[in-house]
């Protein structure tokens, strides 16, 4: 059956870049951030949900090549 | 208490949905029979498993009510997890799942049949079914109102929408497709919560900020200043904690009686560890579950606490926009109050995309336990029994998973629109329904550790336990109950002081009885299974495990309890 890693790890990387990306252009919009004591969550978030996704891809395919 | 979603959050819950149909669409292919469809074809890892264990327990329910809970009673809401879930989980995985995945059972009541008869098996089976429409219905009411407040969007289109994406999936992958969903629904929830706790936590100066600022408000209730932040600490009196339950109701209520009744016995739990790949795998999948079990109240409950630190001076704003029954907050819209005071555009949509994957994992585990109950233990035992031919037999009951698929999913939207109506009833119902797992863990355990226990006396004890448990909810109220629906129907000769002691002590009813009344019963009733049909369901007739003693202790199953055990204890200790 499929690997349950590969969807998990491709729409974790899909949804990580998105609010990646969200956040680099709001980077300098304080107001948007006033919620979140002024902290970018979007990119760091970010950042993390990317990282979640690429570790999920890279122990699939790690498993497939040893097959 | 409207939240303003921008495109970007809308666009990742797009992204979600189409992820969720793809698994189903993908895994389609597999389904070649009903093994395959409503039992995973057995083949699951543990790991992925035991995700989907704990993922079909953390639905929406769970997560509204455990956030709005925390606001309630504080951190004493972890007895839900601590005491009331690790101890059972366990046990589960060490002691009667060798008897569960052995048998071969492909359900709960099909384990009834095996080891009692076919009467035991009926009657849990029906009561069951019924259960699981009415869970999955209010489940779905719930999710639809809540679309309908937050998001502004129509009831009757929440609720069909959200029916038809868990049938799709549901439809075209089975238990397999519900089951790699829930491990996606996991790390959705997980990820899409986590940036709650960093900033509700630093907004209140960390954990000791959090103390210093909930201890007036401790006080100004008449508790000590340190009781929303400590479990165990004042538990010798009902009356001087916010939960209203004293020590032994906690440990033998909850920690006993209600838990190990919900974990060992739920089918809609159990089948996630049916459909591991191996017996070890199986006993694995309990405990891995409980790996993340211990710290989700860290994620869910810690922010609740923190609410009623905001509510009560903390910030205007989150108080001025809570929603309000009277002169109390409605505890269920916490988690919402917290996404909308703290998320901007972007994680407010993953969070927003959480709470959704949470109500569809609740449904679809509904459904799919519900599938499987139907076409083996009450269509293939009563109404068309298999012919011997296995081939077109598979391909039949596939058919026959199928339509039960489609058929629960609409018994579930017609019991949401009957929740809508006449909700208290719902309610009530689901208090009766709750009663049935209690007695039904007595029968089950003194069936597997005893091998004297008769089928006429497991059958007795399970409707007398249930019977009792009814007739001490008709006989009870907890103070302040303004409905028949909340007990007391018959007349009131008790008042507990809240309704989850009562609670607790229906449990406790109903798990006595039903043990006094079985074990009677077997004295006076004739053993017709012979040791031979007991064999690999009772401890004593079972050869021991094969020997892991070579693999190392993280894939051993009494290693990983040992970790799971210890880690809990510690926590336990932390947060005396």
């Amino acid at each position: 059956m499929v690997d349950i890693r590969i969807p998990i790890g491709l729409m974790f990387s899909i949804i990580g870049v998105i609010i990646t990306i969200l956040g680099l252009f709001t980077v300098s919009d304080s107001d948007m951030y006033q919620k979140s004591l002024g902290i970018n969550v979007n990119l760091i978030m970010g950042v993390v949900i990317l990282l979640f996704g690429f570790i999920m891809l890279f122990f699939a395919f790690r498993k497939k090549k040893q097959k | 208490m409207r939240l303003e979603l921008h495109w970007i959050d809308y666009l990742i819950m797009v992204i979600y949905f189409i992820f969720v149909l793809g698994i189903g669409w993908f895994l389609r292919k597999y389904m070649k029979n009903a093994n395959a469809f409503l039992e995973a074809g057995r083949s699951m890892p543990a790991w992925v498993a035991g995700l989907a264990f704990i993922s079909t327990n953390l639905g929406a329910l769970e997560v509204m009510g455990m956030t709005g809970s925390g606001m309630k009673y504080g951190m004493l809401t972890t007895h839900f997890y601590w005491i009331g879930a690790i101890p059972a989980m366990i046990f589960l995985a060490l002691f009667m799942m060798p008897f569960y995945y052995g048998s071969k059972a492909r359900s709960v009541p099909e384990f009834l049949k095996l080891r009692y008869d076919e009467k035991t098996r009926g009657l849990n089976a029906i009561l069951f079914a019924v259960m699981t429409i009415l869970a999955s219905g209010i489940s779905m009411y719930a999710l639809a109102i809540l679309m309908e407040n937050v998001l502004g969007w129509d009831f009757n289109f929440s609720l069909w929408i959200s029916a038809l994406i868990v049938l799709a999936y549901t439809y075209l992958g089975g238990l397999s497709s519900a089951i790699y969903n829930e491990v996606l629904q996991f790390f959705i929830i997980i990820l899409g919560l986590l940036p709650l706790v960093f900033l509700s936590l630093k907004d209140v100066g960390g954990w000791f900020g959090l103390k210093e600022k909930l201890a007036p408000i401790a006080t100004a209730n008449n508790f000590a200043p340190d009781t929303f932040t400590t479990t165990w600490k004042y538990s010798t009196e009902a009356g001087s904690n916010p939960l209203g339950v004293e020590w032994f109701g906690i440990l033998f209520g909850l920690g006993f009686v209600l838990s190990f009744g919900y974990w060992c016995t739920n089918f809609l739990i159990v089948q996630r560890a049916f459909a591991a790949e191996s017996k070890s795998a199986a006993r694995k999948v309990p405990l891995i579950g409980a790996l993340p079990k211990m710290f989700i109240p860290f994620l869910i409950i810690v922010p609740g606490i923190i609410s009623l630190a905001l509510f009560n001076g903390h910030s205007p704003d989150f108080r001025a926009g809570f929603p309000m029954a009277g002169d109390k907050p409605i505890y269920d819209y916490t988690i919402i109050m917290l996404l909308k005071h703290y998320l901007p555009a972007g994680v407010l949509g993953l969070g927003i995309t959480a709470l959704l994957a949470s109500f569809m994992s609740g449904m679809a585990g509904n459904v799919s336990a519900f599938n499987t109950v139907w076409t083996y233990d009450i269509y293939q035992s009563y109404i068309r029994p298999q012919t011997g031919n296995e081939e077109a037999d598979g391909k039949h009951y596939l058919k026959v998973g199928r339509i039960a698929t489609v058929a629960g999913i609409l018994l579930s939207i017609a019991s949401a629109y009957i929740a809508s109506k006449f909700g208290n009833i719902m309610d009530f119902l689901q208090t009766i329904f709750s009663m049935i797992n209690a007695p039904l863990f007595a029968v089950i355990f003194l069936g597997m550790f005893w091998k004297r226990t008769t089928g006429h006396a497991a059958f007795t004890g399970l409707l007398l336990g249930f019977l009792m448990a009814l007739l001490h909810h008709g006989l009870t109220i907890p103070e302040g109950a303004t409905t028949v629906f909340k007990g007391g129907w018959l007349a009131s000769i008790h008042v507990y002081p809240v309704e989850m002691a009562q609670n607790f002590w229906t449990a406790i009813i109903a798990f006595t009885v039903s043990t006094v009344v079985t074990v009677g019963l077997t004295f006076l009733t004739e053993q017709k299974k012979s040791e031979d049909e007991l064999r690999g369901l009772v401890y004593s007739l079972t050869p021991r495990e094969a020997d892991d003693s070579h693999l190392p202790w993280y894939e051993r199953p009494a290693g990983l309890a040992i970790l799971v055990g210890v880690i809990c204890i510690v926590l336990t200790i932390m947060f005396w």
